[in-house]
């Protein structure tokens, strides 16, 4: 009597394990290629910040927090980040918004997907040369302006070899990301729900707030944090463009490859964790606002 | 400490049995297929010791085993630098049987470490070192003795005693200017000018490039400071950056040649490659100049790399480098090599390249290991404030 249904679960069950044997195999690929490209380079990096350049176990390396020159490329960092992705997502939402107006499979939308797409990926060193040949000392706007306003962008020194310059090519690259990440999310927007609203009296406004909002919220800030992390360790854009230091990662490279000052390959470590430990303090937060706002959806 | 050495000396004597215990293995698979594996040509273990080409058998017997491997690793070595360009072809020119790898160009001194020290004992070691005194001072384990025949030819004290490090050239730090752009300047301070607005960088971060630091050493000499005290050539940096005229990006041929930095401070033999001298592909109107008064210079060490994949190979490359030929293709480039005194006494100097180089200054500073210690020091603390 009761031998078929206990029979049956163990069953599915069993079926259910060796399906999720297979998918382990599926994933194994990627999960190898995660953990010799990421995982491990990524520990080496940061354990390398724990020893002295003797080898030795230290925690010395630590007092790199305490340079003033230290913080102070931590602050830029950070803030040339945040602005150049805040920016991006702001512009990104609104070019977004707007193609949802347009036919999904019309022409428009799908030659800004494909230039988004191209565009998202533009970086580097060609990313720093289409700078400099555009708003750079010599450059075609420069001149441009030069010529016809008799303004010179570049009056107090090359804008775009600065660290406020940085604004430029991350936010470049950070619009058209944006675009890719955020416009499936107003996709998911259902016409019924803003049918809805108006049926029930509701403005244009009260829409967009009381559901609107809401609904893209995980979304924007999700999108919002990847451009983050996307300018915050951007290097080679900024390497080609400012070689005076300024923001983490050249820091890093100068405690990597200096010649004059020797033995502080390690704080390089150092700052490598700092730089993990602020992006694991954003996800950790986007994770906790991710669990409420998680309800509004449900 | 002392097991640390001791530990590290085993695992070096490991090493060294274990990669002549290969080379036997190879020379005697190599030996069975060709059957011609010359008898006289000294063994890598051998060649890995050896501190002068007698030990070779003479210049001779270096060749043969420098031919017999084939190849020569050297790294950071700029083809338009000092004249490394000629002076590789001349090699490969004149021992057509080894082949050169040029690895990182563009690399620093700390890059030829943490290369050679990536590689160990792998066939893409390092052969040799071109590096500035400071970082070549941390790391004396990684290179091993070596005197070139004309070892008498370098001054006492451009050479370690035992053969482990030997000068090779020195640059002096000069003002380059594109003459169709800026006025000429004359001085330093002249560079504080609204004329030079936006226009003066340097070879890099200071806190990073031994070139760039020895920008801030003469700009220090040239505004009351000295070798023990660099905060006036910091403060004039400061000064430069609040006229604007200052620029953060990295000057290279192509910056120079578009014209987004008309001023370089940098090596004489730099700017020089990039003006008339450098041939088509320079700036016409690049012009060097070289302040009177005293020089500042960095003389770079050649060494050889204890671990070298081609230690014959590297030995040859040093007796390459000191002959009176190669020697004046580094002066042609307007670096001044070490054996400079010595060919003028035995007028192996070509004359016509020490006119047009012009003599070497008489008064010249280098700043010692302690003095470049302290300098570092206060580019650490005080160089981001003043241009950041």
């Amino acid at each position: 009597m009761t031998v078929a249904p206990v029979r049956v679960p163990i069953r599915g069950a069993g079926g259910l394990l060796r399906r999720r044997g297979v998918g382990w195999l599926g994933f194994a690929p990627f999960g190898a290629y995660v953990v010799l490209f990421l995982g491990i380079p990524g520990v080496v990096a940061v354990a390398s910040g724990f020893f002295a350049a003797d080898g030795s176990p230290t925690l010395a390396n630590f007092s790199a927090f305490t340079d003033p020159t230290i913080l102070k490329d931590f602050w830029n960092s950070l803030w040339v980040s945040a602005l150049s992705a805040l920016l991006s997502a702001v512009l990104g939402a609104l070019i977004a918004w707007a193609l949802t107006s347009t036919r999904p499979d019309g022409f428009v939308r799908a030659s800004a997907d494909s230039a988004s797409s191209v565009l998202a990926q533009f970086g580097g060193v060609m990313l720093a040369f289409a700078w400099i040949a555009t708003i750079g000392p010599e450059a075609l706007v420069t001149r441009f302006l030069q010529a016809l306003l008799h303004v010179d962008i570049n009056a107090n020194g090359p804008i775009l070899y600065s660290v406020p310059g940085l604004l430029f090519p991350y936010t470049y690259f950070g619009v058209p990301l944006m675009v890719l990440t955020f416009l499936p999310a107003l996709d998911g927007l259902k016409p019924q729900w803003g049918e809805a609203v108006a049926t029930l009296g509701g403005t244009r406004r009260r829409y967009w707030w009381r559901i609107g909002v809401p609904v893209l919220a995980p979304a924007f800030l999700g999108s919002f944090i990847l451009l983050f992390a996307n300018a915050f360790s951007s290097y080679a854009t900024a390497a080609a463009l400012i070689d005076q230091g300024g923001i983490v990662p050249l820091a890093i490279k100068q405690q990597l490859t200096s010649e004059t000052i020797v033995g502080v390959a390690n704080t390089a470590g150092v700052l490598a964790l700092g730089m993990v430990v602020i992006m694991a303090v954003l996800m950790s937060g986007y994770a906790l606002l991710e669990r409420r706002t998680r309800r509004w959806q449900r | 400490m002392q097991h640390i050495t001791t530990r590290r000396r085993i695992r070096a004597a490991a090493a060294v049995a274990l990669s002549g215990a290969m080379i036997a293995a190879l020379a005697a698979c190599s030996s069975g297929g060709s059957g011609s594996a010359s008898a006289d040509v000294l063994p890598k273990a051998k060649a890995e010791t050896a501190t002068s080409a007698a030990d070779f058998g003479g210049m001779k017997g270096l060749v043969a085993a420098a031919n017999a491997e084939g190849h020569l690793n050297v790294i950071t070595l700029p083809p338009s630098w000092a004249n490394y360009g000629k002076i590789i072809a001349g090699f490969e020119a004149k021992y057509p049987k080894i082949k050169i790898t040029s690895q990182n160009p563009n690399g620093s001194s700390a890059d030829e470490v943490s290369a050679a020290k990536a590689a160990g004992t792998g066939s893409n070691a390092p052969d040799v070192f071109d590096i500035g005194t400071a970082v070549l001072s941390q790391n004396l384990d990684l290179v091993t003795p070596y005197k070139v025949a004309n070892w008498s030819d370098i001054p006492a004290d451009f050479k370690d005693a035992s053969g482990k490090w030997y000068y090779d050239y020195t640059g002096l730090m000069s003002i380059g200017y594109d003459s169709s752009k800026v006025p000429a300047p004359t001085s330093m301070a002249d560079l504080l000018k609204p004329a030079y607005k936006g226009k003066v960088a340097i070879k890099g971060d200071p806190t990073q490039a031994n070139e760039a630091a020895s920008a801030v050493y003469l700009a220090a000499l040239e505004s009351g400071g000295s070798p023990t005290n660099i905060q006036p050539g910091i403060d004039f940096f400061a000064n430069l950056k609040k006229a604007g005229n200052f620029i953060s990006v990295l000057p290279t041929q192509a910056t120079v040649n578009s014209g987004q930095t008309p001023v370089v401070i940098q090596w004489s033999y730099n700017n020089l490659a990039w003006g008339p001298a450098g041939g088509s592909s320079a700036n016409p109107n690049w012009k060097t100049l070289v302040l009177p008064g005293t020089a500042v210079g960095s003389y770079y060490n050649q060494a050889i790399n204890a671990k070298a994949a081609n230690p014959a190979a590297a030995r040859l490359w040093e007796e390459w480098l000191y002959s009176p030929e190669v020697q004046n293709l580094y002066l042609a480039s307007g670096a001044y090599p070490a054996t400079l005194a010595a060919m003028q006494k035995s007028s192996t100097v070509d004359p016509a390249v020490l006119k047009s180089v012009g003599a070497p200054p008489s008064s010249f500073v280098q700043l010692t290991s302690e003095q470049a210690t302290a300098a570092a020091a206060l580019l650490k603390s005080g160089w981001s404030k003043a241009v950041g």
